[in-house]
């Protein structure tokens, strides 16, 4: 198993921590490709510019999509680096791509959409059964995320102890 | 009176014999780092094929922001403009970093002169330029200035700042790039982590510059040209930038490889 080969408990637990950290970058990074990919080129619900938008939207659209354009590649490039630690644990990491990615879209959802209006979801009449789907999304992955990493945390914690036992 | 002006540049532009001088620099840039990677392959071992390509492929896409139908267009168009700017100060610099030219300088000029470029790498002067905070403010902030303030208009009726602003594009762009990933060698390395951040920032303010010029055209340029010229820079940019996080990335996993001793290995081969 991973601790197996790692030469101290502090580094698998690091280790075990980054399947998290890598994760959130992915799952981040995900999310805003999805959006960009299905809503704003296939679906065209999203528009590019909106006239609405607030200097602070263009600010907060242009660092998140940075981000996670980068945070995506760096994700993923985390991903092999534990893998030839032998310290890949696909629950955890799955656990914090959902949280991350749940936190992007209720940000989305709720900041970018609503308050900065960069654009919204899309431009039909009864656009707030859009925005609680969406958000309704969000919170879910939010929690399925924590739930997760949560249960992979007991997992290692229960392994320990019937090593040490 | 921009809009004459500028047609009357394009017509300047067209002539064939200054679209020969043009030309004939990056032609000799070509030549110069054929016969450097030829004539040093005498006394080391033989430079890679692939730089040579990264460096001709380098410099004809700068060239094709100076010269030809996207350089003529620039003048009357913001769409060919922006693909102009997307060759010369972003895909140019990309690919003339990935040929390592320093390297090839360093291994064909003389031990003596290697010496001396080496100090000079070092320098004060060079530790400070090759800093990604100001590699990026020059890059990106430079954009800014063009795209948000008189200079835009100015650039197209002043042959000298026409130049000026295309070399700063140029070098800008390459600056940047090489304080992002190190190909060459690089007497100043910074961490990664100091770089991600930085290169984040730097791309948050490119692509909060594209939108903005979606809504916002520079002085002289029509609103739809501004559209689809604001979505080339975003978008465009957004393509470069994949490759040079993915170089990036690639670099922290060589670098934070496991150490031998660090990690047990059961099996023996």
């Amino acid at each position: 198993m991973a601790s197996e080969n790692l030469d101290s408990q502090q580094d698998s637990i690091t280790y075990f921590n980054r399947n998290i950290w890598s994760g959130m970058l992915f799952g981040l990074g995900f999310v805003a490709f999805v959006d960009e990919t299905v809503f704003h080129q296939l679906l065209h619900w999203h528009h590019f510019y909106d006239k609405t938008t607030r200097s602070m939207g263009l600010i907060s659209d242009g660092l998140f999509h940075a981000f996670s354009w980068f945070a995506t590649i760096s994700g993923l490039f985390m991903v092999a680096d534990l893998r030839r630690r032998n310290a890949f644990v696909f629950k955890r990491w799955w656990g914090g791509s959902m949280f991350a990615g749940g936190a992007f879209q209720f940000y989305d959802g709720i900041i970018q959409h609503k308050i900065m209006r960069i654009h919204q979801i899309r431009y039909v009449d009864h656009v707030f059964i859009y925005d609680w789907v969406w958000n309704i999304i969000a919170v879910i992955m939010i929690i399925a995320g924590g739930l997760l990493i949560n249960r992979t945390s007991k997992e290692l914690r229960k392994k320990w102890e019937g090593n040490s036992g | 009176m921009g809009r004459e002006q500028w047609v009357m540049h394009g017509h300047i532009h067209q002539s064939n014999n200054e679209q020969m001088m043009l030309i004939l620099p990056f032609l000799l840039l070509i030549g110069l780092y054929i016969f450097a990677g030829v004539s040093s392959n005498r006394r080391y071992h033989s430079w890679p094929l692939h730089r040579y390509f990264f460096w001709c492929f380098g410099a004809l896409s700068a060239a094709g922001a100076v010269v030809g139908p996207i350089a003529n267009q620039a003048h009357m168009d913001f769409t060919a403009h922006m693909t102009g700017h997307l060759l010369l100060g972003m895909l140019a610099p990309l690919l003339i970093a990935i040929s390592a030219p320093v390297t090839l300088i360093l291994r064909t000029i003389s031990v003596k002169w290697s010496r001396r470029l080496t100090r000079v790498l070092k320098s004060c002067f060079f530790r400070v330029a090759s800093d990604p905070v100001v590699a990026s403010l020059l890059n990106v902030g430079g954009l800014w200035l063009l795209y948000t303030t008189e200079l835009y208009m100015a650039m197209h009726e002043s042959q000298v700042l026409h130049v000026l602003v295309h070399l700063h594009v140029f070098l800008a762009g390459y600056l940047f790039t090489v304080s992002m990933i190190y190909i060459d060698p690089t007497p100043h390395q910074r961490s990664f982590l100091y770089r991600a951040v930085v290169f984040i920032f730097a791309l948050g303010g490119h692509g909060i510059l594209s939108k903005y010029l979606y809504a916002h055209p520079p002085a002289g340029v029509p609103s739809g040209q501004a559209e689809i010229g604001s979505m080339i820079m975003y978008y465009g940019g957004d393509a470069i930038d994949i490759a040079l996080i993915t170089i990036f990335c690639f670099q922290w996993y060589k670098a934070t490889r496991p150490r031998e001793s660090s990690t047990y290995h059961p099996q023996v081969n």
